[in-house]
């Protein structure tokens, strides 16, 4: 209690709210139980008092005369819009009956439990989906494009996730002396405003550019950033790949790149038989040699030698690998196979994509391609921020893959001031996500057998423990290998936001036996689900985050009408569904979620947020070295060989292309010159707004009127072409469907380009079929796909469709 | 403060992103009805010579804005300053700020109402 009578709260934001990823920390000033007014925590190292539109406009969020505030079952059809107010206890029981119907009938898999960007709905979505039995838990984008394509690539070439460096692992930030500020930093493929990304708070980059870090941008759109970079690479949307691979070139070629990281870190050294393109394995030479050890060609004695997996030696320790060499070596098969080394192929696929042909592919100037690369790569340390663009196109691992040897081959890899490897503080790990396991899993290996997409794409065995997406979309028709009856709906909401196609997933919605909503308003979504569950803001809920650092409590200050936390009524409700779930309480659950840290939920709650210390694998720096990544603590990283892998084993395991590649997407006006013809212009969507988070907040006045219209950028010369004045109503149109926009004549995008906002309905209209807010008038993603996702499952062509425009 | 100093804002427009967390601080410690606010957010988009584009933001303190005096006097900062994302605002003595200004390109010194 201050002064003034206001009872002080400090908490973190997490969703519902902000909608982000939270992280900031907060001060709720609440009187007599109401919430006055919220504040960012000066004290707290992540924002350092600073807060965001969306964060501050909070008070118009709790208090918004349209939230739910008690559960709602459906009278009338769906989409007729029809509620009858119910008791929690009457809405637990109907779905416990529902639900365990459902499971015995048709087996737990058959119920779907969907999430939208998953923030802190994760874990609870998880517990429940595993409670009930099910392992289909889905992430309802298109090739799961976003952020698990990007973690899974990096789990799969180094190992563990990594970000740029913002000292954000010290309390004191850019003060401390461990940190370095970067000289340069790549921003590839994303923008500002107050979008914090990736659990990571943007603004970090404004700061370290004040400190004179310079900025390279790859960006089609004259962006806030493009604006103030030493070298803007105006892109051609779904190219980067090319891009990446033109950087290598030149690093390569120059030899720009750190020659004792490559010696000492990668797998550059390993044998590449040339007759099938795969690595030498031991077992290709000697008859008892293992299949998990590979081969090099040691330059002393000219003979072959092996690299140990498990040990992570040299067989001899002796050995001096060579790194280029063309020798034929004798098969225990009786063939004789000619071999080079990984770095030989590396060389040679990098060699392919000189400046002029990157130019060709990309549109990027050739100079600007060398003079982009030099400046990264000599500068001592660099770092490099990606955005979810990198996620949605249909290349994204080969693309992650090119980036990542970027800052491998520079050196700045878990450098300080470069991409530092990111893990959960503590290792404190709630549910099973990229690369981790949790405490929250599915009891046993067998019910993971059945989840969607699992079996056809190799990330899905690995490290994503999701469904594959379109593969889930296409059983909901197909009924094949099993039919699926019901839906969770959690913070989700496919016809206005996450769903690509969105009139099919109207039919996928309509064609469940049952489908529950957990929101905090109405949505177009929900008028299918036939129970709706009101939910908490992060003002109304007790809670845990671990993403990356630091480990936070979210502190409950206010309760608003019935609404409970996603947390509590996943709880319940887990519990009604598995007679022997673990945990007697909310509290003991997160004890035992961030046990590693030391504290309990309560001691927590005291600090807000605590960071690891010194000599733990999640505080920088240089933990390959330290032996502080694997399992087994030896020095390197946790890759099949134990090393960054230029050339990834589990790619090729997986039948995908292990080195990195560029491949054309399916819809631009390189791959589709036919469809190019009606529809001449890129298509890019999904520029952030300052105001919103996706699908949510057209509600809420102050941010409304900062943003108030669908908006589709236009060139000032394409608008003339077609007769388009600023502030006019167009129509976006391709194959699949058209959508409404004001138009914004402005540069900000290039001629052959308009950029599309995404996540449109309108709260304000009426919710019954068919206007349904008006979720089928501004909506871009009628004019996208479903299905088009990468060959191993992951990545979207969401920021490179192709389209018209015109007059409305 | 002393009634009688003239006070400002000074805004390093360099670094303004545009984020509008200013004008919606002021909304949420003044009450403003929507569309309303101390400060506005307003995009510019300049062609410079050889066909080059700047995109700078610049936050216009409006006739709504009092440089929040009553916080002020209580020793804190305006809230608008306090949240700005980018750190790019200033409030403080005309006279102090035009020091600053000496020393930062790409500012402006407001004065408002
Ligand atoms: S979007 Fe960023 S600034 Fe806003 S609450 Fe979330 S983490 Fe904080
Ligand atoms: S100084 Fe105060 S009144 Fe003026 S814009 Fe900022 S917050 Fe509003
Ligand atoms: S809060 Fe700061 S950075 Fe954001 S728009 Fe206002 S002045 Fe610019």
């Amino acid at each position: 209690m201050n002064q003034e009578g206001f009872h002080i709260i400090r908490t973190t934001t997490w969703s519902a709210g902000p909608g982000c990823h939270g992280g900031c920390g907060v001060i709720a000033y609440v009187k007599d139980g109401k919430l006055i007014k919220v504040e960012g925590d000066p004290d707290h190292p992540w924002n350092q008092g600073r807060l965001c539109a969306r964060a501050l406009a909070m008070k118009q969020y709790v208090y918004h005369p349209k939230r739910l505030k008690k559960p709602l079952v459906r009278k009338g059809q769906r989409g007729e819009g029809k509620w009858e107010e119910v008791s929690w206890d009457f809405a637990y029981d109907l779905i416990e009956k529902r639900m365990k119907k459902i499971r015995d009938e048709f087996g737990p898999e058959s119920f779907i439990f969907a999430m939208g960007t998953g923030r802190d709905i994760g874990p609870w979505i998880c517990m429940l989906a595993y409670a009930y039995g099910s392992p289909n838990v889905m992430f309802a984008l298109s090739g799961n494009a976003c952020y698990s394509p990007r973690i899974a690539a990096l789990d799969t070439f180094q190992g563990d996730y990594c970000v740029f460096d913002a000292g954000q692992w010290f309390e004191k930030r850019y003060d401390d002396p461990r940190f370095v500020r970067p000289e340069c930093m790549i921003i590839w493929g994303y923008n500002i405003h107050s979008t914090c990304p990736d659990n990571l708070f943007g603004h970090w980059i404004v700061d370290l550019m004040k400190k004179g870090t310079k900025i390279i941008v790859v960006d089609p759109r004259l962006t806030w950033f493009s604006s103030r970079a030493e070298i803007w690479l105006r892109v051609r949307p779904g190219t980067d790949s090319a891009l990446a691979l033109g950087l290598l070139h030149v690093i390569v070629k120059e030899e720009l790149f750190d020659r004792t990281f490559l010696e000492r870190w990668t797998n550059a050294f390993l044998l590449l038989r040339t007759d099938k393109n795969v690595l030498l394995r031991e077992s290709d030479l000697i008859p008892n040699g293992k299949r998990e050890n590979f081969v090099v060609w040691d330059k002393n004695s000219e003979r072959v030698a092996f690299w140990d997996t498990e040990k992570l030696e040299f067989r001899p320790a002796s050995t001096t690998p060579s790194f280029s060499c063309e020798i034929d070596l004798a098969c225990v098969d009786g063939n004789t196979v000619r071999c080079h080394t990984v770095w030989d192929a590396f060389r040679k696929r990098v060699m392919e994509y000189d400046p002029s042909t990157v130019e060709k592919i990309t549109g990027v100037p050739k100079e600007d391609v060398i003079r982009a690369a030099r400046m990264y790569a000599k500068s001592k340390p660099a770092s490099i921020h990606w955005g979810v663009p990198i996620d949605m196109t249909p290349n994204v691992t080969p693309l992650c893959h090119a980036i990542a040897c970027l800052w491998a081959l520079t050196g700045n890899l878990d450098v300080p001031g470069g991409n530092v490897v990111a893990r959960f503080a503590f290792d404190a790990v709630a549910y099973a996500l990229p690369g981790a396991e949790g405490i929250i899993r599915l009891k046993s290996k067998e019910q993971d057998i059945p989840r969607i997409g699992r079996e056809k794409y190799g990330p899905f065995q690995k490290f994503i423990w999701r469904c594959q997406t379109d593969t889930a979309f296409e059983q909901i028709f197909s009924e094949k290998p099993y039919p699926i009856k019901g839906m969770w709906i959690q913070t989700l909401n496919p016809l206005a936001g996450i769903g690509m196609d969105p009139k099919r997933w109207r039919e996928a919605l309509l064609k469940m036996d049952f489908v529950v909503g957990v929101d905090l308003f109405m949505t177009p979504t929900l008028m299918y689900a036939d129970v709706i569950l009101p939910a908490a803001t992060f003002l109304e809920k007790e809670g845990i985050r671990s993403w990356w650092v630091p480990l936070q409590s979210i502190n409950k200050a206010l309760t608003v009408d019935e609404c409970k936390s996603d947390a509590e009524i996943n709880f319940e409700l887990a519990k009604r569904f598995d007679p022997e779930f673990r945990w007697k309480s909310l509290e003991e659950l997160f004890d035992e979620i961030i046990k590693p840290s030391g504290l309990t939920y309560k001691e927590l709650k005291e600090r807000v947020w605590v960071l690891p210390t010194e000599g733990h694998p999640s505080h920088p720096y240089l933990r390959h070295e330290k032996g502080l990544l694997r399992k087994d603590r030896k020095p390197g990283f946790q890759t099949p060989t134990g090393r960054f892998e230029l050339y990834s084993v589990l790619r090729e395991e997986w039948g995908y292309e292990p080195l990195p590649i560029h491949e054309e997407p399916p819809f631009t006006p390189v791959s589709r010159p036919d469809l190019t013809k009606d529809y001449p212009l890129i298509l890019s969507t999904g520029r952030r707004s300052p105001a919103y988070f996706h699908s949510e907040h057209r509600m809420i006045p102050w941010l409304r009127s900062i943003d108030p219209d669908p908006v589709v950028e236009v060139h000032p010369n394409t608008a003339k072409k077609y007769g388009i004045a600023d502030g006019e109503w167009v129509y976006v149109e391709n194959w699949m469907g058209k959508a409404k926009f004001r138009a914004k004549v402005t540069p900000i995008v290039p001629e052959w380009m308009v950029m599309a906002t995404h996540g449109w309905w309108f709260p304000e209209k009426n919710p019954e079929e068919p206007e349904l807010f008006g979720v089928w008038e501004s909506n871009i993603n009628l004019l996208i796909p479903m299905g088009q996702h990468g060959k191993d499952g992951l990545g979207a062509p969401i920021k490179h469709l192709l389209c018209k425009i015109y007059r409305a | 403060m002393n009634e009688k100093e003239v006070h400002g804002m000074l805004i390093d427009y360099e670094y303004c992103t545009g984020c509008h967390t200013c004008e919606v601080a002021c909304a949420q410690e003044y009450n403003w009805e929507e569309g309303v606010s101390g400060m506005k957010v307003i995009e510019i988009v300049e062609k410079l010579p050889n066909d080059r584009y700047y995109l700078v933001y610049l936050p216009f303190p409006t006739e709504a804005c009092s440089l929040c005096i009553g916080r002020v006097k209580k020793g804190m900062e305006p809230q608008c300053v306090k949240h700005c994302m980018a750190k790019c605002l200033e409030f403080g003595p005309v006279e102090n700020l035009l020091e600053k200004m000496k020393g930062k390109k790409r500012t402006v010194l407001f004065r408002p109402r």
